[in-house]
């Protein structure tokens, strides 16, 4: 196809930039999906393009600002309202203190492992990029405030996904709503433990994989349990929302709405990374057959 | 090029580059607003609206390597797969050299479905490597956004030839 004369054409033709354009980005994808290997060329995009991130988010910054100079009548409610919380707080949180001591003590005596402490950074969601393949959120914190990839975010009422990429003052959080995002789960009720997993839309998990007759209702809370080093166990994740069994099928089908979301509030919790977890024990090596049998019974 | 030039029905000041710069900078900015619900889906592609611009008015200054590295920028803001809107404008910004000439005679308004199937262009370009990327099918609502950003179109050379039209007074003067 002939775009424009001979004598105004620069170098190659439009036929063969896209060709070239296209296998440069088809490679590019690749690397990124498959190999995980391009960090250097999107941190230094990422710090070209920060300023603007940033000042994408000012108008925010000052219509907050504007708007609280204005709800000043309501903040003699508000800080009543806090009070009576803050009260009400203080003495779950004495109970709180005292069933701590009381199960460190216990736990000592089971030379059961110490729970984690765990701390918290506090950061506000930027923006939600507008990518329908991905349920992602942009969060104002980076490497520069020590945050690392893998690290658990949570707001007030549970768990709202993991960090997956940091810049030096931006990251990236994968929302437990994203198709290829798990979360390892224990119903409260029964103790039955699961992995719900996003679905790639707003609003609903999926349990999968448990039996037609497993022991779970509409309404059951699943909080984290923590068997995998990531997650701190006991944060709640999602409220069983609907369940369909069907005779033909081996496993039914559970939905769950996740209790926290982006949706609501800007600011979010940034927990930091559990200790490692302890390494496996090395699987003795035995040269008798016998004895090899035993020991990886042992171990498993 | 002088006779490229007066070949046109409108005779445009000299384009600058820092202008272009600059248009495609305020449409980056755009497309990192923080924006939630509704507002988020009707949201069109700035981005690709002002790569098109540039690509159909000025063709020999915005091509494909410019669609290509503001792809890049734009999927590190969106932290997509990177080089997925790299391919989408890449080949948006093709179709539009091919068709530039073209659409040029039209009205603006008679531009209005054309520039929708080219930023639709695009987006099925983003869609088909979402999905060899394993991502599921999204809903309807994802066009929704090649529809207002064609809706937004006629505006579009309004605001961007303000700083264009005022050069050539001024010389005159």
């Amino acid at each position: 196809m002939e775009t424009a004369p001979q004598f105004f054409r620069h170098g190659p033709g439009p036929l063969a930039r896209l060709v070239f354009f296209a296998l440069l980005s088809l490679l590019l994808m690749a690397i990124d999906t498959r190999f995980k290997y391009l960090p250097e060329i999107r941190q230094t995009i990422a710090v070209a393009i920060y300023p603007l991130q940033r000042l994408a988010h000012l108008p925010t910054t000052i219509f907050d600002q504007v708007s609280g100079l204005f709800v000043s009548r309501n903040l003699v409610d508000e800080i009543a309202y806090l009070r009576q919380q803050h009260l009400a707080d203080q003495g779950q949180l004495q109970l709180l203190l005292a069933l701590e001591a009381e199960n460190a003590q216990l736990r000592n005596l089971l030379e059961a492992g110490q729970r984690a402490e765990s701390k918290t950074t506090m950061a506000e969601i930027l923006y939600i990029p507008h990518d329908p393949f991905s349920r992602k959120a942009i969060l104002d914190k980076g490497s520069q405030a020590g945050i690392q990839p893998g690290q658990v975010v949570v707001d007030d009422v549970g768990v709202v996904g993991q960090i997956t990429r940091v810049y030096p003052w931006l990251s990236e959080v994968t929302l437990i709503t994203d198709k290829d995002h798990s979360v390892p789960v224990q119903l409260v009720r029964s103790g039955l433990r699961s992995m719900v997993s996003g679905t790639g839309e707003d609003g609903t998990l999926e349990l999968r994989y448990l039996a037609a007759n497993a022991d779970i209702q509409d309404g059951d809370l699943l909080v984290t349990s923590g068997i995998d080093g990531i997650y701190p166990p006991g944060l709640p994740v999602a409220l069983v929302s609907k369940i369909e069994s069907n005779a033909a099928y081996a496993f039914a089908r559970i939905t769950c709405t996740p209790a926290a979301g982006v949706n609501r509030n800007r600011q979010v919790l940034i927990l930091s990374p559990l200790p490692p977890v302890p390494e496996r024990p090395v699987e003795p090596i035995e040269t008798k057959p016998e004895d090899k049998k035993r020991g990886k019974v042992g171990i498993r | 090029m002088a006779f490229v030039n007066s070949s046109q029905q409108e005779v445009l000041a000299h384009v600058r580059s820092r202008f272009i710069v600059l248009s495609l900078t305020a449409a980056l900015l755009l497309n990192l607003l923080p924006l939630q619900g509704v507002a988020l889906l009707l949201r069109p592609d700035f981005v690709a609206l002002v790569v098109l611009y540039w690509s159909i008015n000025q063709p020999q200054r915005v091509g494909m390597s410019m669609a290509f590295i503001m792809g890049l920028l734009m999927d590190v803001g969106d932290a997509s797969i990177f080089g997925q809107h790299a391919l989408a404008y890449s080949v948006m910004a093709f179709v539009a050299l091919l068709l530039h000439r073209r659409l040029r005679i039209f009205s603006l308004r008679k531009q209005v479905p054309q520039v929708g199937l080219l930023l639709l262009s695009a987006q099925l370009v983003m869609l088909l490597t979402g999905l060899l990327a394993n991502a599921n099918l999204p809903g309807w609502d994802f066009l929704l956004a090649s529809a207002s950003g064609a809706l937004l179109w006629p505006l579009l050379p309004a605001l961007v030839k303000i700083p264009q039209r005022r050069k050539p007074d001024s010389d005159a003067l």
